[in-house]
């Protein structure tokens, strides 16, 4: 199996009309799924949007690191960047997701926040930041969640010091 | 906010020895953890200050009850922090609750998590496909075949492999006899924490019939690495028709049983009635899925709207509540359970014949016998346990229905036989989230209810 499939050239999942329109930015279609390529800036203002258009619930935010994959494939007008945060709207009157992926730079790793949009991503962002270094601007409280307060490092990333802290897993060997 | 801070980390330096005041100040100051004395609170750092009284609580400001309009007196107007956990009995865990008193009504609270925390989302990466669901099954250990299911479906659309309609309707099958386990072992818990005991014997008495079940089937009770990417790791044992059908009888059975001792009990409705109500829109905005979700009313199940495997081959009603407080979400519970069972009885009738895995070569190993006589089987043998599967690069995102709510997965492939990204959407992570909202306003004799009433896994919250 190769690594090249392009998932651009996939046939459309769904009649694209309204929502097409509303987002307006870079669309892939992956696996079947509607994935929009949001600009970091433009990005809090599409959830809005969408929001109005009824996708009333953010199912799922994370946070992921392309260190080791930085040329993946990705729609025309897309700059890769190191990080994305990855956001899934939900819809429950259509019963359809759509999934947002905003590049994040690695030297200025900060997007706007969607607490005020769906207060659901609390968590999820307080995780993507603990996890990977990523910043919500305007999250109320932006602190570690799940790794103790004074950690240091955001263990996800692709480039965080595994086994660097020493484990001893059996009885230190003795004398002999 | 900002407070006046006076920097203390010079003081003791340099005192003198024979000066008593200043022994006793360098003593009080002197430690190795820096200064100990006591001082006023609005001298505490900031941040410090943050940290200790639980930050910014989770409801938004705008939210916070005024204190001066409930109709109680509270005599000098203070609040009260109160730390719960992370090791009281009730918290279904590690989960640790700060909450604001006035009184004895919670005005805000913070679930502070991450004493569980095992970072699997890590190892997910450090693991192959073939090793993985091993590691995503630990997460949710109340359910762990939904965490296998939602994993391997995402590595399965990866690949773009076909799965036989048989390993499907088993894959259905485990699942609601895990929902029924779950839901069980849900009402035996939340019956200890309201102090019926009897409930909690029953809810596990009910539970062990279907671990039984999976023992014979997975070989394990817990974690069993049953569903993988390709299938099933097994034919389900000789008779399983007759165990399930013993299974679903005695549960269907003592499920009167339950309402019997539990949900005509005056005791229990006072407890749970009208006890931590949240309205549907505000569920919806704060992303919370499952149970918890219906039980105000939303008929939002993914079984139903966004079906998997053969979900919409069968016949089950999505139940719902109306008022949305710790009653309802105990009734969709138990109801959630009949509709199990009705699943349960579709799937006796309609399981197809055929295998029980796909049979393609660089996903599911070839059977032991073949092993023995080919050559080819064990080169695909070796090659599948060494490196094991490569997915084309790709991402995607793949949700169930668990019993607690959407479980989902997100996958991100690189190309190599390891996922370069693993991350799971916990439903009981994300329902923590409507926690401090159905509390706000309530006495805190009712939040050990409503917290069991949420049912979260804290496996699955801290991973």
């Amino acid at each position: 199996m190769t690594a090249d499939r392009s998932f651009a050239a996939a046939p459309r999942a769904l009649p694209h009309d309204e929502i097409d329109e509303l987002v307006g930015v870079p669309y892939q279609n992956s696996l079947g799924d509607d994935v929009y390529f949001p600009s970091r800036d433009g990005y809090v203002e599409i959830c809005e949007a969408l929001k109005r258009a009824g996708f009333a619930t953010c199912r799922d935010l994370c946070g992921v690191d392309y260190l080791t994959n930085p040329g993946r494939a990705l729609p025309d007008g897309v700059t890769p960047q190191r990080f994305e945060v990855v956001v899934v709207l939900l819809s429950h009157q259509r019963a359809r997701q759509v999934r947002l992926r905003v590049m994040v730079p690695e030297d200025d790793p900060v997007v706007g926040t969607l607490f005020s949009v769906f207060p659901g991503t609390e968590n999820m962002e307080r995780e993507a930041y603990d996890m990977f270094g990523i910043r919500f601007d305007g999250h109320p409280d932006p602190t570690r969640i799940l790794m103790p307060e004074e950690w240091e490092g955001h263990p996800l990333r692709r480039d965080y010091g595994m086994g660097r802290v020493p484990v001893q897993f059996k009885e230190a060997p003795g004398p002999r | 906010m900002t407070i006046e801070y006076e920097d203390r980390s010079q003081k003791g330096a340099g005192v003198d020895l024979d000066a008593p005041d200043e022994v006793e100040e360098r003593l009080k100051a002197e430690t190795s953890e820096g200064p100990q004395e006591l001082v006023p609170l609005d001298r505490t750092d900031p941040r410090e200050l943050a940290i200790e009284t639980g930050g910014v609580l989770r409801v938004p400001e705008s939210m916070v009850l005024d204190p001066d309009a409930r109709d109680v007196s509270f005599g000098d107007g203070d609040t009260m922090i109160l730390n719960l956990g992370p090791q009281h009995p009730s918290t279904h865990g590690v989960l640790r609750m700060m909450v604001e008193l006035q009184g004895e009504t919670v005005l805000r609270s913070k679930p502070v998590i991450g004493y569980l925390h095992t970072g699997m989302e890590k190892t997910g990466e450090a693991l192959t496909y073939v090793q993985g669901a091993t590691n995503v099954t630990r997460m949710d250990y109340l359910s762990p075949l939904p965490n296998e299911l939602v994993y391997s479906l995402a590595v399965e659309k990866l690949l773009g492999v076909e799965i036989p309609p048989r390993a499907t309707w088993i894959r259905m099958l485990m699942c609601e006899l895990n929902r029924i386990s779950s839901h069980v072992t849900w009402a035996a818990t939340n019956g200890l924490d309201l102090a019926a005991t009897t409930m909690m014997i029953f809810g596990f008495r009910e539970r062990d019939l279907v671990l039984q079940f999976f023992e014979k089937t997975t070989g394990l009770r817990m974690n069993h690495n049953y569903i993988r990417p390709g299938g099933v790791a097994a034919e389900l044992p000789d008779g399983w028709e007759d165990d399930v059908e013993v299974i679903v009888d005695t549960v269907g059975a003592r499920l009167n049983d339950y309402d019997e001792l539990i949900t005509g009990q005056p005791i229990f409705r006072e407890r749970t009635e009208g006890v931590g109500v949240i309205p549907p829109d505000l569920l919806v905005a704060l992303s919370a899925t499952g149970p918890l979700l219906r039980a105000s009313g939303v008929p939002w199940d993914l079984r139903r709207s966004m079906p998997y495997l053969a979900y919409d081959e069968v016949d089950f009603d999505v139940i719902v509540g109306t008022v949305g407080d710790t009653f309802d979400r105990y009734a969709v519970r138990l109801n959630e359970i009949r509709e199990s069972i009705k699943i349960i009885r579709q799937i006796l009738e309609k399981m197809p014949a055929g295998d029980y895995r796909a049979q393609d070569k660089k996903v599911t190993p070839p059977p032991r016998a073949r092993i023995d006589e080919s050559m080819e089987a064990l080169i695909h043998h070796f090659k599948l346990f060494t490196s094991g599967i490569e997915p084309p690069a790709g991402e995607t995102y793949v949700a169930v229905e668990s019993p607690r709510g959407e479980l989902g997965c997100y996958l991100v492939s690189d190309g190599t036989n390891r996922p370069m990204r693993m991350h799971i959407r916990a439903p009981s992570f994300v329902n923590l989230q409507s926690v401090p909202a159905m509390l706000r306003g309530g006495l805190i004799a009712d939040m050990i209810a409503i917290l069991s009433s949420v049912d979260p896994v804290l496996g699955e919250v801290d991973r």
